[in-house]
């Protein structure tokens, strides 16, 4: 990588830290659990690294070090979607009922009828 | 070469829906598109990187079966777990999956440290130094959420460990991971890597220890924030800009959140990670022995039951024990029984009930209680006044008044639902034990205050029953 390369990467770097703190600036508590378990997901796409690892290993050691990255992110991504959906999926009043409810009044009466 | 650009441009296309997903999942009405977008998005990345020239994947069959293995195998493990994993057991199941994708992140290091080792050509200095810190970064977030997980699923005690001088020996152990770092820097020595690796797996043990089990929850959001910064450096490492821009949402996102969580239980964020929280009061505790000698007040569900059936207005303060128990379906039963008689009735969720700050949400909504139904503890504390019954099911901590005059206390200054405000208290508890914070509750010896021994959801059904025979 020539040093504008690096360069480049961190322009990248730094503007996605602005951008990942404005995203979330407004959560409201009840959503931390399930976007800490999105973000949890997101950053299983480690997975394509590993992936690229995996591909160029040579020798034994480094195929055995590839295929338990690619293993262990293959944990990462593919649970953490899974957990995070089942956790977002209770948040339905009944199925079939269209997503979760925010605070808007004459949804959330909806949610009070398909309820019952 | 067009197709390194067709390739290029799908992580890019990938990388926007991430900030998309990541912004739906702060919002109700979007977080579950944005969670299925998110994983959209992942399945065409991954997909694509079976074609990426980079991976070489092409000329290398046996490691693209490996690959395939590995990566059925890990679907294989993780979808049962995560689908059939108790609710309650969600924080820990996170943990894991966070400490995993740290671990990923620091094989890719160890990994591509061999592949220069092992050419000719001697890499820059900051391609290395990329390497060391993904490789630092991961093995910290592997470790410490392997702690984290063993806290929450109790196979250690969840009291803070403390040791004498922990601070200082902690921090040596931080400085003299740096010392290594840069020696491995500037030899290029495998030892002195594989040392960097175990040293820095060290650090995250010994980080994780003296955290207490109420606080773990922040903690595994700052793992998760640690892990996404390991990603980040991944991606600098193999020139990557999807895993830069993913991890470093994850990393910047995840320190707010984690802050946003410590704010809601009152504390800052260097006092949750450095301050013990709780060890104090386990001494303190022990020393009075005020739970065996004082007294308290026990009732009969059928009592309970009648003062239910008149009250006016009866808040429901939910916490960890009602979650235990599996008590959702029933407390919303008992609400349901007691909005059909004309009683007023809502749920104050304090921030942390349950173990991670909206838990008790998911939980509730799991037992389909209606989310207008729900108040927030900003909201609930003005009506607690004018409550006749305060109900707190399986929590302590959360209504405990120590933290508003007890300046003493460990839970000093953090927000509580003001249970000790309405009319009546009623308590329904296992035992005396104190709470995940290990600390005495006034609150239970209040004269107002009536005690029901019993699991959480036993307890509940007997009421429903109490309130029906009212």
């Amino acid at each position: 990588m020539s040093t504008t390369g690096i360069l480049e990467f961190l322009t990248i770097f730094i503007l996605a830290i602005f951008v990942g703190n404005e995203v979330v600036a407004r959560v409201p508590s009840i959503l931390h659990t399930p976007l800490m378990s999105g973000s949890n997901a997101i950053h299983g796409i480690v997975l394509v690294g590993a992936m690229i690892i995996m591909g160029t290993a040579t020798g034994t050691a480094q195929i055995i070090l590839g295929f338990f990255a690619v293993l262990l992110a293959t944990l990462n991504i593919v649970g953490g979607f899974t957990v995070t959906d089942r956790m977002l999926e209770m948040f339905k009043s009944k199925p079939g009922d269209g997503p979760p409810r925010g605070g808007s009044k004459s949804k959330s009466a909806d949610a009070e009828g398909g309820a019952k | 070469m067009t197709l390194t650009i067709w390739i290029d441009l799908i992580y890019l296309l990938a990388a926007v829906a991430f900030i998309v997903a990541l912004k739906g999942l702060s919002s109700p009405k979007q977080a579950r598109n944005g969670n299925l977008l998110a994983a959209g998005a992942a399945i065409v990345a991954v997909g694509a990187t079976f074609f990426n020239p980079e991976a070489q994947f092409s000329s290398h069959t046996t490691n693209l079966i490996l690959a395939i293995v590995a990566m059925v195998l890990g679907a294989v493990i993780a979808v049962p777990v995560a689908r059939m994993v108790k609710m309650t057991a969600m924080p820990q199941l996170v943990a894991i999956f966070n400490g995993v994708g740290g671990g990923a992140a620091a094989l890719i290091s160890i990994t591509v440290f061999l592949q220069h080792s092992d050419s000719a050509a001697k890499p820059a200095v900051y391609t290395i130094a990329e390497v060391l810190l993904g490789l630092l970064i991961g093995c910290v977030s592997f470790s410490g959420s392997a702690i984290a997980f063993a806290k929450l699923q109790e196979l250690m005690t969840g009291r803070p460990i403390t040791y004498p001088a922990q601070q200082v020996i902690n921090g040596l152990v931080g400085v003299a991971i740096v010392a290594l770092a840069l020696a491995t820097l500037l030899t290029g020595s495998v030892t002195l890597m594989v040392i960097t690796a175990v040293l820095s797996l060290v650090l995250g043990i010994i980080f994780v220890l003296p955290i207490g089990g109420a606080d773990v929850p922040v903690l595994i959001s700052l793992l998760n924030s640690f892990t996404g910064l390991a990603v980040a450096a991944s991606g600098f490492t193999l020139d990557n800009n999807l895993l830069i821009i993913a991890g470093t949402l994850v990393g910047a996102s995840g320190i707010l959140l984690t802050r946003m969580m410590s704010k809601a239980m009152g504390r800052s964020l260097s006092n949750v990670l450095f301050s013990a929280f709780g060890s104090v009061v386990t001494a303190a505790g022990g020393a009075d022995g005020t739970g065996e000698t004082r007294q308290v007040k026990t009732g009969t569900p059928e009592d309970i039951g009648v003062l239910l059936a008149y009250a006016r207005k009866v808040v429901i303060i939910p916490g960890y024990g009602l979650a235990v128990a599996q008590a959702q379906h029933t407390a919303r039963e008992l609400a349901d029984l007691l909005m059909e008689r004309g009683v007023e009735v809502f749920y104050a969720i304090h921030p942390v009930a349950g173990r991670m700050p909206g838990h008790m949400n998911v939980l509730l909504a799991e037992a389909n209680v209606p989310y207008d139904e729900l108040k927030e503890m900003d909201e609930a504390n003005p009506e607690m006044a004018t409550a006749d019954v305060a109900l707190v099911v399986g929590a302590n901590d959360t209504v405990n008044p120590a933290a508003k005059n007890t300046p003493g206390s460990p839970i000093y200054g953090m927000p509580i639902i003001n249970a000790d405000e309405a009319e009546h208290v009623i308590f329904l508890k296992r035992s005396m034990r104190p709470g995940f914070a290990g600390i005495d509750n006034e609150l239970l010896f209040n004269e107002k205050t009536t005690l029901l021994f019993g699991d959480a959801k036993d307890t509940l059904a007997k009421l429903v029953a109490g309130v029906q025979e009212a």
